[in-house]
């Protein structure tokens, strides 16, 4: 092995040239927390939970390039105090009442949340208002869930071909948007098999049938942790 | 030391499964009986709250006898635990903050299938509602928070064990959980 390398929290990574860090974390078999990052798709670099220490800054691993030579930290006390800030923030942003979520267990928010050790917050809720969209009959859109995370955005035009999705709104008004002629998710023309669907990494999409077949114990993300089945 | 750790209980906007879990200790609950002494606590029916080293919040706020309470306990007890989702960040209860008190009031008790007789319950004994439900946080300084709906008996006994032997509570993470 003669390629490029780096080091992460002082292990020695290889890459090739133009990955990303995450990239080549992944490959190495580093976990580096992230949300809005998904392998099939490209950097979104909206979410800050990947954010590593390189060079003397604070960079997205997900956007950034891997350097040779480069010392790259990752978890330290300081960054994954800013990563939970993050995560406590999404949730107090959002609606997230995991207890009666189908997704729980199987969510990405919450797995990273368990991962940081996220027990509460100092923030208070804001318990927003959001629409919930029940007009599909296949596909529940609750928008109380949704991190705009834009994968759904990126996988509808980008692998479904169908544009379904956008974020329109700015800061607490934030919301997602279906692409259809009523705005409605159940004139939309989305279908169970989109990938829009399955990346949802909260409960945000989520399939109608099948909710809370799978017993606590079983679900992904009982007894082992994000790190461990990171996709 | 020979004084046990006194500690007290209590369920706000909860709905006491976490006090069930807590009972889920099962046969460690001899062991903590050795250890505690249990002051107000629905375990004990005691209805006056001593100086308490432990406090056990369960639930929210969702009325003014809550933020009494609530209050109480902060003033009594050395160290305040919110116990489970409800009081750590609303909970299942919270799912009215997105509808009025009005609206749910009249969905409740004047609208709702099924009412007969509908009015709604005014007696001047009951406590006010609030408009939303709120985490204890937002009220009183929370020293430590143990989510979980209910938080697993594990998870309790681990703090329990930590408080009592005057270490910082760390909880194990495959007992850290949100649901």
């Amino acid at each position: 092995m003669n390629g490029p390398t780096f080091t992460i929290d002082g292990r020695s990574v290889p890459f090739t040239e133009g990955q990303s860090i995450i990239q080549a974390a992944r490959e190495a078999g580093i976990y580096i927390p992230h949300l809005c990052y998904h392998p099939e798709f490209r950097p979104h670099g909206s979410c800050r939970l990947c954010v590593v220490e390189a060079g003397g800054r604070s960079v997205p691993a997900c956007s950034t390039p891997a350097v040779a030579g480069q010392q790259v930290r990752n978890r330290t006390e300081r960054l994954d105090r800013m990563r939970r800030t993050l995560v406590e923030l999404l949730f107090v942003e959002g609606n997230h009442f995991c207890p009666a979520c189908p997704k729980s267990g199987n969510c990405k928010l919450q797995a990273v949340g368990y991962w940081l050790r996220m027990l509460d917050t100092p923030f208070p809720y804001l318990f927003p208002r959001r629409e919930l969209d029940a007009s599909h009959h296949d596909v529940l859109l609750d928008r109380d869930r949704c991190i705009f995370c834009e994968l759904c955005v990126r996988a509808s035009r980008e692998v479904d071909r169908k544009n379904l999705f956008a974020i329109g709104g700015k800061g607490t008004r934030c919301r997602l948007l279906v692409n259809s002629p009523d705005g409605r998710l159940g004139s939309s023309g989305l279908s169970l098999g989109d990938r829009a669907l399955q990346v949802c990494p909260t409960g945000a999409l989520l399939p109608r049938k099948g909710a809370f077949h799978v017993p606590v114990g079983r679900r992904l993300y009982d007894g082992r942790s994000i790190a461990e089945s990171d996709e | 030391m020979s004084r046990r750790v006194r500690i007290a209980t209590t369920s706000l906007a909860g709905c006491f499964g976490c006090h069930t879990s807590f009972l889920d200790m099962d046969e460690r609950l001899l062991r903590l009986a050795g250890q505690v002494e249990l002051d107000r606590s629905p375990l004990t029916d005691r209805k006056q709250i001593r100086h308490c080293d432990i406090g056990l919040i369960e639930g929210g706020l969702c009325n003014s006898e809550n933020i009494e309470l609530l209050r109480r306990f902060r003033a009594c007890c050395t160290t305040l635990v919110a116990l489970g989702a409800c009081a750590v960040n609303g909970g299942i209860p919270a799912l009215r903050n997105r509808y009025t008190l009005e609206e749910c009031l009249r969905e409740a008790y004047l609208e709702g299938a099924g009412i007969e007789n509908p009015q709604i319950p005014d007696d001047p004994e009951l406590p006010r509602l609030l408009e939303n439900i709120h985490p204890i946080h937002e009220l009183v300084t929370v020293d430590y928070s143990l989510p979980g709906c209910p938080p697993p008996a594990d998870a309790i006994w681990a703090l329990l064990q930590d408080l009592i032997a005057g270490r910082e509570p760390v909880p194990p993470l495959e007992l850290i959980r949100y649901d």
